[in-house]
This record gives C-alpha cells, sequence and structure tokens, in this order.
C-alpha cells in the first residue's frame, strides 16, 4: 500500500476512537473498520441518541447523512417518492459505465415491472415445492458433519446450504454451483480483503458470470417456460427484451440477495445462541419456538448493515434538511437496536413478540424478494440441527467480513455434540 | 389487521404492524363487502402490486378501517403472507 493510501486509512478507520467522546462531528460510519472489529453499536447508540439524521461532511465515500432511528428509516424506506434507489443503493458512487441496471435501484415504474416477473420463483406455491429439496439437503450436509472435531461452520454449512439453494433457483448446473458463491462475493468484496485483489479482477469475475448466464438465457429462451429464474427473466413481457447489462444486472441482484444474507443468518444465529446460553436452553426446551426465533437472528444479525437512498427533492428529516442529490443511508444495523420501537432491544430474546418487525428486510416496495425463503431455510436448518444435535459450541474467535454493509462471517469455529 | 393480531387469528402476519409496509396482511375481501370497505390508496396499490396472488378482492387488511358498518365483514386469507 502507497504512503497516500496508508495515511487515508489512518484518516478514515473509527478502530480506537471513542464512541462516548469522539465528536460528532468526526464520526463516519461508513469505513469498515469497526464493522469488521465488531465495535459498531456505541456509535450507533451514540447518533441514535444525540444526533439521529447525521450529516457526516467527509468520508472515504464523499458527504452522506445518516439515519439510525426505527421510525426515521421507515420513513425513508416507505418514501421512493422522495427517496430515491436510482443510480444505486450502496453506499459507494459509482460511474455510469460501471453500473448494472438491477430493480432493487430503481424506482417505480420500472422497479414494479421488472420485480413482478420474476417474484414469480419465489411465490408461496413454489416455496412449498422447495421446502423438501431443502430439507434433503440440509439433513445431507448436517448428517455429514465431523464428530468431536473442530471445523468451520461458514464453509460446511452456511455458504453450502445457500449455494445449493441458489443453484436450484436458478436451475445452475449443479457440479459448477461454488461458481454462484464466487461471483456473489467477488460483487460485494473490497479487493485486497481475500477476496478479490482488485477491481480488475472483479470486472474479469463479472465477464465470466456474464457469459455463463448468457449460455443459460439462450438454452431456455427457446424451451417451455420454466419456474427457475433464467427461464422467468427469458419469458417475462417485461424482461425478455432486456439489455444483456441489465440481464446481468438483475442476475446480480438475484445472486447477492439469496447468498450471503442467508449464509450470515445461519452463521450469526449459531454465535448468538453460544452467546446467550438461557437462549439456547429455551430452545431446547421448546423448538416450537424456531419460527420466531428465525426472525429474531435476522433481526440480530441484520445481514446486511445499511441500504442507501439519494434525495430527490429538497426535504425535511428529523428536523434536518436534506438537499436534492444528498446521499441518505438506513442504517438498518442501528435501527434493528433502537429501543425506542423495539422493546429490550439489545437482548437476543428467540420468544420475543412482534418478532418480524426487524428493518433486515427492508420496507416498502423494496422489502427482500426472498425473505419467506430466507426464513424457510432458516427454520428447516434449526428444525434438523435440533433433531441431531445437543448443541453447536462455539469453540473459537469469528472472523467477520470487512465491509460495512454486508454484516457477517469468514470463519465460525464450531463442533457439534450429538444429542 | 389488528383485530387480526389482537385475537392471534393465523394467517395475517403484519410484519410492519400496519404501516403498509410490507403486504403481509393480504387478505382476500367477499365479493359483496368489496365496495363497502373503501377505496385502495395509492400505497397500498404499490404493495398490492408485489403480491404475487393478487386478485380482484385483494386488500391489505391494514388499510380497512372497521366500524359498525362493516360488522359480519367476511375476508379469506391467502395460502401464504408472501
Amino acid at each position: 500500500m502507497n504512503e497516500t493510501q496508508e495515511i487515508k486509512k489512518k484518516v478514515w478507520s473509527m478502530v480506537g476512537r471513542d464512541p462516548r467522546t469522539i465528536p460528532l462531528d468526526e464520526i463516519d460510519l461508513s469505513h469498515p473498520g469497526i464493522w469488521q472489529a465488531n465495535e459498531y453499536l456505541p456509535f450507533l447508540e451514540r447518533l441514535r441518541r444525540e444526533d439521529p439524521v447525521h450529516y457526516c461532511k467527509s468520508s472515504a465515500v464523499g458527504p452522506y447523512w445518516s439515519v439510525t432511528k426505527y421510525a426515521d428509516i421507515m420513513q425513508v424506506d416507505t418514501s421512493p417518492d422522495i427517496y430515491s434507489s436510482e443510480p444505486t443503493i450502496g453506499i459507494l458512487d459509482t460511474n455510469a459505465e460501471n453500473v448494472y441496471p438491477m430493480f432493487i435501484a430503481m424506482d417505480p415504474p420500472r422497479h414494479d415491472e421488472q420485480r413482478k416477473v420474476v417474484q414469480g420463483v419465489v411465490a408461496p406455491m413454489n416455496l412449498k415445492k422447495l421446502e423438501s429439496v431443502i430439507r434433503q439437503r440440509a439433513c445431507a450436509i448436517l448428517d455429514g458433519l465431523p464428530l468431536g472435531e473442530k471445523f468451520n461452520w461458514v464453509e460446511r454449512v452456511s455458504i453450502e446450504l445457500t449455494t445449493q439453494m441458489l443453484a436450484t433457483l436458478f436451475d445452475f448446473p449443479f457440479e459448477d454451483r461454488r461458481k454462484l458463491t464466487r461471483w456473489s462475493d467477488a460483487f460485494t468484496a473490497i479487493p485486497g480483503r481475500g477476496i478479490i485483489d482488485s477491481y480488475e479482477q472483479r470486472q474479469e469475475l463479472v465477464e465470466e458470470c456474464q457469459v455463463y448466464f448468457t449460455r443459460l438465457w439462450n438454452e431456455r429462451v427457446n424451451r417451455e417456460p420454466g419456474n427457475d429464474l433464467v427461464s422467468m427473466l427469458a419469458h417475462g413481457e417485461a424482461t425478455r427484451d432486456m439489455p444483456p447489462k441489465e440481464y446481468l444486472g438483475n442476475v446480480i441482484l438475484l445472486i447477492v440477495g439469496g447468498n450471503d444474507t442467508t449464509r450470515n443468518s445461519l452463521s450469526g444465529g449459531v454465535l448468538a445462541l453460544n452467546e446467550n446460553p438461557g437462549e439456547y436452553q429455551k430452545l431446547r426446551d421448546n423448538p416450537g419456538l424456531i419460527p420466531n426465533m428465525v426472525s429474531e437472528i435476522i433481526r440480530w444479525q441484520t445481514p446486511l448493515a445499511h441500504m442507501r437512498r439519494t434525495a430527490k427533492v429538497d426535504t425535511v428529516l428529523g428536523g434536518k434538511t436534506i438537499k436534492a442529490g444528498d446521499k441518505v443511508v438506513m442504517w438498518y444495523a442501528s435501527g434493528n437496536r433502537d429501543e425506542d420501537a423495539i422493546v429490550r432491544a439489545n437482548e437476543f430474546l428467540i420468544d420475543r413478540p412482534n418478532a418480524r418487525m426487524h428493518l433486515s428486510f427492508g420496507f416498502g416496495i423494496h422489502r427482500c424478494m426472498g425473505n419467506r425463503l430466507a426464513e424457510m431455510q432458516l427454520r428447516i436448518v434449526w428444525e434438523e440441527i435440533m433433531r441431531r444435535f445437543h448443541a453447536v459450541e462455539v469453540v473459537g474467535e469469528p472472523k467477520r467480513i470487512y465491509s460495512s454493509f454486508v454484516k457477517g462471517y469468514s470463519e465460525l469455529p464450531v463442533m457439534v455434540h450429538p444429542l | 389487521m389488528q383485530v387480526a393480531k389482537s385475537n392471534s387469528v393465523p394467517g395475517i402476519d403484519a410484519d410492519c404492524g400496519g404501516a403498509c409496509s410490507c403486504a403481509t396482511c393480504h387478505v382476500f375481501v367477499d365479493h359483496e363487502w368489496l365496495d363497502r370497505v373503501g377505496p385502495i390508496g395509492q400505497w397500498e396499490e404499490s404493495m398490492l402490486g408485489l403480491t404475487p396472488d393478487r386478485q380482484p378482492n385483494s386488500r391489505l387488511s391494514c388499510q380497512i378501517q372497521l366500524s359498525g358498518k362493516l360488522d359480519g365483514l367476511v375476508v379469506t386469507t391467502p395460502e401464504f403472507q408472501y
């Protein structure tokens, strides 16, 4: 790393700063440091308390507003006429050529047109059909785990299961499924942290993905419409004429959307139960709590820490004036711990009422399309875990991802103990 | 929606607590009652449009304001909330 980059790194990282005394205008949530170090919560709490709609004047991603209270986040999320999802929902501004059009980053009417085409893949009837496949796979994975031996839950279970799920949704050649993981990780990664070396390398992987999916499109466009995502896009009225870049954008969206989010909830749940042994015992005493626990896990983990919007007009939020063109960041990871909205928000309670009111899936027209599929995967895995293991015990320090967007784990050392 | 939640009626999830923001309180209003439950609001329409099993008699139950006039209202819940 050259000197300029070193200096930049020193200035931007918040690791080691005191969340109680740091001047408010120096708080910058965008830097991945405190997220990977798991030190972000007190900074979120300070902002909620003292400056809930907070302007960060200068950062590695430019100036932006941080919205940290549940109610304000809801307001932003449910006002797409004021807070646009275009051109991107990521905190990094991208220039036009690098933007892959995807409906998560579109406003109505185009958003609605495209989402309607693909949402059928996770429609109720399809979920019902997928349940037995998911269960078979969960059983096979769990039955293949080593006993009395330490292993990485992330690799053996979280990644393996979600990747298989994704392959099914796309009817992707099963033996190549790990390409989906590779592409998904590369699309959201920051270079130099073990996933990709550079943005150029990312571009190569994007192109590889494009070639592969173009082949799948060409194979399926001339066949009878099927129940997989590629077929739906190739045959859907609103999407069959879409330019290749837009097809790829939507493919990327569906891969990423269904990939590390579910993966990190699968890992996060194990960690949360280990950190709260009373809750783990509650679960053993009453496995009927699993569906509710799944929602609580998703709240607790908040697999995507934020979503970004861009103000279309001047507006007022929490008493602050936001100008047209300003970047506005909803910190779901903060809203999910807001005690003004969620009772005992900083406790992991698997039997909490209204467990689904968390922000992790967002709300409004962009609310996560795959939310019931994610919940179903988690529920099934936990049902099968409870049938086999008295405990999935965390036996080492988790390793977290370097990102202020993806909240997750690359390593979770565990040992499983059979019933 | 509120009545359903308070009385533990299954099949109405109401993830957002009644803020017209999640479309998981989706119900099918019995045809006899459809024009008596009030018009569909703009945001409700956006959210309803995104439920794959939407029917002409679909409503979000959090947007149906109950009153004495609706005594006897019949709704059917969908098989799943989405």
